[in-house]
């Protein structure tokens, strides 16, 4: 059932996801009898991410980007599906072989405030992971190293995180998700607690560690501007589901999927003469509840082009041009 | 241009804090015209909600508010908070980032804003029901008089926001201040508030002011824009000046700083924004500017005119109007 996605580069994906699922019970809050509810974050996901990649996640709350991210670092332990890293299937491995892979996987929040220890020094949060790892020796020089390759100074690894701005705690988040030399870094709305005059110096950072350091990002965020900027890649979601997928130039100048286009349409750009003048798609409603789905296609309860089909048949991705994957069934046509 | 109906002059608002005094709006002059809508933009702690929430009377007792806030020829600074109370809601509304926290869970909505009718217009309970249906029809839900008999719970982030600005309009005041109003909801819901604010500041000739850190939103609606760092308006520009021809240093790197097609690199700001309880001498955002000289460390510079726009940078006609 899982579609290949993956550009055929010849060499095999350092992450392939297939057919990922992810349920949560919850209890209905109201009524007698209480019965228990299952939403399914995520329903069915496929895709790859090549070495040194950037892939971008985009969608609105409520798409599963982020339980996404966290059942391939297995934060979350998925209901269904495959997450195979480096070749391995991660649900095969023991606790303990989980833990030396997870070495090489790594993952930075949004909110640089809650991730690290008001009570340990800087320096001493960037080598948890070394200490955790059981990795011998005195780890000064290392901790060291990693604040001046996130463009932090030696010294400040004697502060506190509370002595820092927003931007520079997620330089030490980022300094600590190094530690261990990660071949992937899953960062989940890195930038969006952020004010844009930091922001940028952030994805410049991130830019410029995977040019020297050849790791791949899973990159979740809800701006579309900057997944753009940072992505080769880019995974539309919406309500468990990807909608549409492929090279982030492609997917962005000519979307294939409604909702992707209706997406981009929506997002306001600093440019007054093109705000003031372009189409734009006027969804109606808000994004329908996950405890209850529509039939067949997710997003056909919004979509100015659904038919009676969609209700009926849930939409496969589908190769549309070169990359460029989408799940529809009356597709934008360039 | 219309004579504005807000007009704030050398506001300050001082905060007590354990570490002492913390001035966070040092000084700023403002008009609201009707039927326009104002931009305020700024990064955090930049003081642009500060000062509004100080025009509404709204600031705790730490806080110790200067200056003049004249609202439709009553000044406000200084008023009882009686005065205050037949002021907000009536005169002027302001709506904010979290519809959830505006609404009681316990009431229903059409009955909350009947009695935001109520308690400023003499009305029956029946006719402000009535008015209440019309208002939540005005802002784009579907089914009021359904929906009137629901409890917040029962809308979703976007139709929540929605009766909020149905609540803040029932009086049809002369400005309604919406801070962040979009900023907790997706994309394609924010367009649809957007809309909303647009159809009601048509409909009633509302002065609407923006207060916003997103310059997308601004480019979509806004008409005039005023920039705000460490607690002073650096910039005041028309929309297209602004974005066109940015004359304050800081605007031009916030712009610089956003993401935008082709960018191979992005171009942050250097530094970070100064802690207000000890900001630099002069102009706050010398220690960030590329431009600074020591002149920037004398004074405070005032709003001059460069071009058509106003601007608070003493090097402003130097460094020139940059494209």
């Amino acid at each position: 059932m899982s579609v290949d996605t993956t550009p055929s580069t010849g060499t095999a994906p350092l992450l392939s996801v297939k057919g990922l699922v992810k349920e949560f019970h919850v209890k209905a809050s109201r009524g007698v009898g209480r019965k228990k509810r299952v939403v399914q974050a995520v329903s069915g996901v496929s895709f790859h991410v090549a070495r040194g990649e950037t892939l971008g996640l985009v969608g609105e709350s409520g798409s599963g980007k982020t339980t996404v991210g966290r059942c391939v670092l297995r934060l979350l332990e998925p209901t269904a599906g495959e997450v195979f890293f480096d070749g391995v299937d991660l649900a095969e491995l023991s606790f303990e072989d989980l833990r030396i892979v997870r070495r090489r996987m790594q993952i930075v929040f949004q909110d640089p405030y809650a991730s690290l220890d008001p009570k340990m020094t800087v320096g001493a949060s960037i080598a948890e992971p070394l200490v955790v790892q059981g990795i011998e020796g005195d780890h000064q020089e290392k901790v060291v190293s990693l604040l001046e390759l996130v463009g932090l100074s030696a010294d400040h690894a004697r502060r506190f995180p509370h002595e820092f701005s927003g931007g520079q705690r997620q330089r030490i988040g980022v300094a600590r998700a190094l530690a261990l030399d990660p071949a992937l870094i899953i960062l989940d709305e890195p930038v969006s607690a952020l004010d844009v005059s930091i922001q940028a110096g952030v994805v410049n950072l991130f830019d410029d560690l995977q040019r020297r350091l050849g790791m791949s990002y899973v990159f979740i965020a809800h701006d579309l501007s900057v997944v753009r900027h940072i992505a080769d890649r880019v995974a539309v979601m919406y309500l468990g589901k990807i909608m549409e997928i492929g090279p982030a130039e492609q997917v962005y100048e000519r979307p294939t999927h409604p909702y992707t286009k209706a997406l981009l349409s929506a997002v306001p750009l600093p440019n007054p003469r093109i705000e003031r003048t372009r189409h734009r798609i006027m969804l109606e409603g808000d994004v329908p509840s996950p405890v209850n789905p529509p039939s067949g296609c997710r997003f056909r309860t919004r979509c100015w082009k659904a038919t009676e089909m969609c209700a009926m048949q849930e939409p496969e991705l589908v190769v549309r041009s070169d990359g460029q994957f989408s799940a529809c069934h009356h597709p934008e046509t360039h | 241009m219309a004579s504005p109906v807000l007009q704030i002059r050398d506001l300050k608002v001082t905060f007590s804090t354990p570490l002492g005094p913390l001035v966070a709006v040092r000084g700023i002059d403002l008009d609201v015209s009707a039927g326009e809508m104002t931009a305020v933009v700024g990064e955090s702690g930049s003081g642009k909600s500060v000062s509004f929430l100080a025009a509404m009377g709204l600031l705790p007792k730490s806080a110790t508010v200067e200056g003049s806030v004249v609202l439709d020829g009553q000044q406000l600074v200084g008023a009882s908070a009686k005065v205050m109370r037949s002021i907000r809601g009536r005169l002027m509304s302001m709506i904010f980032q979290d519809p959830l926290s505006a609404l009681n869970p316990v009431h229903r909505i059409g009955a909350q804003i009947s009695e935001m009718l109520r308690a400023h217009q003499h009305m029956t309970e029946k006719a402000a029901r009535s008015r209440a249906v019309e208002l939540l029809e005005i802002v784009g839900i579907p089914q009021p008089g359904d929906r009137a008999l629901q409890y917040p719970h029962e809308f979703s982030g976007g139709m929540r926001q929605r009766v909020v600005i149905a609540m803040a309009i029932a009086n049809s005041p002369k400005v309604l201040i919406a801070d962040e109003p979009t900023t907790a909801l997706d994309v394609t819901v924010q367009a649809q508030i957007l809309e909303v604010i647009q159809k009601v500041q048509a409909q009633f000739g509302t002065a609407v002011v923006l207060i916003t850190h997103d310059l997308g939103v601004v480019a979509r609606v806004c008409e005039r824009v005023n920039v705000m760092y460490a607690g002073r308006v650096v910039e005041r520009s028309g929309i297209h000046d602004v974005f066109d021809r940015p004359t304050h240093p800081y605007t031009r790197g916030l712009l610089a700083s956003l993401p935008h097609a082709g960018a191979d690199r992005l171009v942050p700001i250097v530094g970070f924004p100064p802690n207000m309880l000890k900001p630099p001498s002069g102009c706050a955002f010398r220690t960030r500017c590329l431009h600074a000289v020591d002149a920037c460390g004398h004074g405070i510079p005032e709003l001059q005119p460069i071009g058509e726009s106003m601007t608070a940078c003493v090097r402003a006609k130097e460094v020139g109007v940059s494209t």
